[in-house]
């Protein structure tokens, strides 16, 4: 049963371009997680950091995944990581939600309208605090 | 009865993907694993229609390339806003009005608007979703329009959408 289902895999998959696009979503998925950690630290308030850790959530997360499925040897690996997948997709934005719900609800304002200095948020940051 | 065979499926399904082995002695421990949980299950009283919605699923799998391409679309504007020199974002709160009818297509819409990078659901109160945008110009109500439809259509199904709610 397991081999079939390799073999039909295999079949389908077994050129070179696996190896390359599993690769190259890997990379992505990296890339853009790095770049989410340099958003969280840029960021001015809660609610805009959170927006940029969103990103290694989805993009990130589900690149990777994506990646690692493509490289996998095997069909019960893709299984697994379609599952993995499909957690991350329910569980991520419900802790979200939970978390900015939690920040609402205890009365964190969030900063409003255009800013482009990073010192005036700072300012303004330390006069909510 | 139903609600507990799609359940059984999901499980045995479950079991067979992530364990791989065909061997009797494993497929028996599968088959009183699923039993158990199935039992405890009925016992909880999880077996009605809100937390086995199998009949939605194929609606599911119909909205999922959208949102794919949703957020695909909102992570690039995002890493953007991240990787530009001068900060240059505008974040706004607003107030999204749902049509969705049902909790599940309600938790649809909120998932899918926290999903997306650059907007999160801060609040929900019946049909009025509060959501803070990193964008003030992406954040609009309109912007959400076509997200509401598509989450209402994959959670409530074509027959009981009438109208505005």
């Amino acid at each position: 049963m397991t081999e079939v289902l390799d073999t039909v895999i295999a079949a389908v998959l077994s050129e070179g371009w696996r190896h390359w696009v599993g690769s190259i979503l890997c990379l992505i998925g990296a890339v853009s997680t790095v770049i989410a950690a340099v958003g969280v630290l840029r960021f001015p308030d809660f609610y805009t950091r959170l927006h940029a850790a969103s990103v290694t959530d989805t993009l990130g997360a589900l690149t990777l995944l994506a990646g690692m499925a493509l490289l996998a040897p095997g069909i019960f690996i893709v299984i697994k990581m379609i599952l993995i997948g499909l957690f991350l997709v329910l569980t991520g934005p419900t802790s979200a939600h939970a978390i900015a719900n939690a920040a609402y609800t205890a009365g964190l304002e969030p900063l409003i309208g255009k800013f482009r200095d990073l010192k005036d948020e700072d300012e303004g940051e330390s006069e909510n605090g | 009865m139903i609600y507990v065979l799609g359940l059984a499926t999901a499980l045995v399904l479950l079991w067979l993907g992530m364990s791989g082995v065909f061997e009797p002695l494993v497929l028996g421990l599968g088959v009183v694993s699923v039993i158990i949980a199935i039992a405890l299950a009925i016992r909880l009283d999880l077996k009605d229609r809100e937390s086995s919605p199998y009949h939605r699923i194929f609606a599911f799998l119909l909205y999922t390339p959208y949102l794919i391409g949703e957020i695909v679309k909102a992570n690039i504007t995002v890493l953007k806003a991240i990787m530009s020199p001068e900060l240059d974002i505008e974040p706004s709160l607003v107030k999204v009005k749902s049509t969705c009818r049902s909790d599940l297509a309600k938790v649809i819409f909120a998932n899918s608007i926290t999903l997306t990078p650059g907007t999160v659901t801060l609040r929900v109160d019946d049909d009025i979703m509060l959501v803070h945008g990193l964008y003030e110009a992406d954040a609009q109500p309109e912007a959400f329009e076509e997200m509401d439809r598509r989450s209402s259509l994959a959670g409530d199904g074509p027959s009981t959408r009438k109208g505005k709610a």
